[in-house]
């Protein structure tokens, strides 16, 4: 499991969830994200296609951290979904409040 | 397989990957395993581990795993007081969908086959049929 941040060209903040996001490592992932909100950051891509799994606890730091980005006047997208978490964010409609793109490229083309 | 969890956050990975890596092949698909059943376990886990045995270090949560020819079945309990799961708010109604918290019974009831409380309310049964 791990986090991974780098900043494209265009300052677009690019978050790799390698393994699992749940329960036991989810603050870490905010605390990362926060730090990047709170140096001048504003747009961020959290790119999940290195992801195996993602608990309740993890889609719930989701939902939080896009309501922190968004109240800072930026944006998070999501992207690199496989067909189970696709079906995940569909089952509990949190695609209704997440840009969903199929790659992270797709997301940072979407800016 | 039987397995006491201490009461702490950072062990659910680890207790999830010992589980699926145990499992013996056949039974489930690896598909099934590495979402479902990893999913699945991580919620009851976090579960018992919040709101059960309240983070507290000294207390463990119990997991046991029942392998049958078409099913593997998994029990996870802890010491807590329980809770009536039959109280829970629906997390996808619109105004709980921006809910941080809620999801977790909800995503466990759509992983798994068949989900079972204890009376006292603190155990918990996932099972999952061979498919």
């Amino acid at each position: 499991m791990r986090f991974t941040l780098k900043k494209d060209k265009s300052g677009v903040v690019i978050v790799g969830v390698e393994g699992q996001l749940i329960v036991g490592n989810r603050q870490e992932l905010k605390q990362k994200v926060l730090d990047a909100l709170e140096e001048g950051s504003r747009k961020f891509v959290i790119d999940f296609s290195k992801t195996g799994y993602i608990d309740s606890s993890g889609l719930g730091v989701l939902v939080s951290l896009s309501k922190k980005i968004r109240e800072q006047g930026g944006e998070l997208r999501l992207a690199g979904l496989n067909a189970d978490l696709q079906t995940l964010f569909e089952l509990t409609k949190l695609d209704t409040l997440f840009a969903i793109t199929r790659t992270a490229e797709e997301a940072l083309a979407a800016f | 397989m039987r397995l006491d969890v201490p009461s702490d956050l950072g062990m659910v990975g680890d207790a999830v990957e010992l589980v699926a890596s145990h499992l013996p092949p056949g039974t489930l698909s690896p598909r099934r395993i590495s979402f479902n059943l990893r999913t699945a376990l991580a919620e009851a886990l976090g579960n018992a581990i919040r709101y059960g045995t309240g983070e507290d270090p000294a207390r463990v949560v119990r997991v046991r795993v029942e392998l049958g020819r078409d099913y593997v079945r998994i029990y996870v309990i802890d010491d807590g007081h329980g809770f009536d799961s039959s109280r829970l708010p629906d997390p996808t109604s619109p105004p709980n969908v921006e809910r941080e918290y809620g999801r977790g019974l909800f995503v466990i009831r759509h992983l798994v086959d068949d989900v079972a409380f204890n009376e006292k309310g603190n155990g918990i049964c996932l099972t999952l049929r061979a498919g």
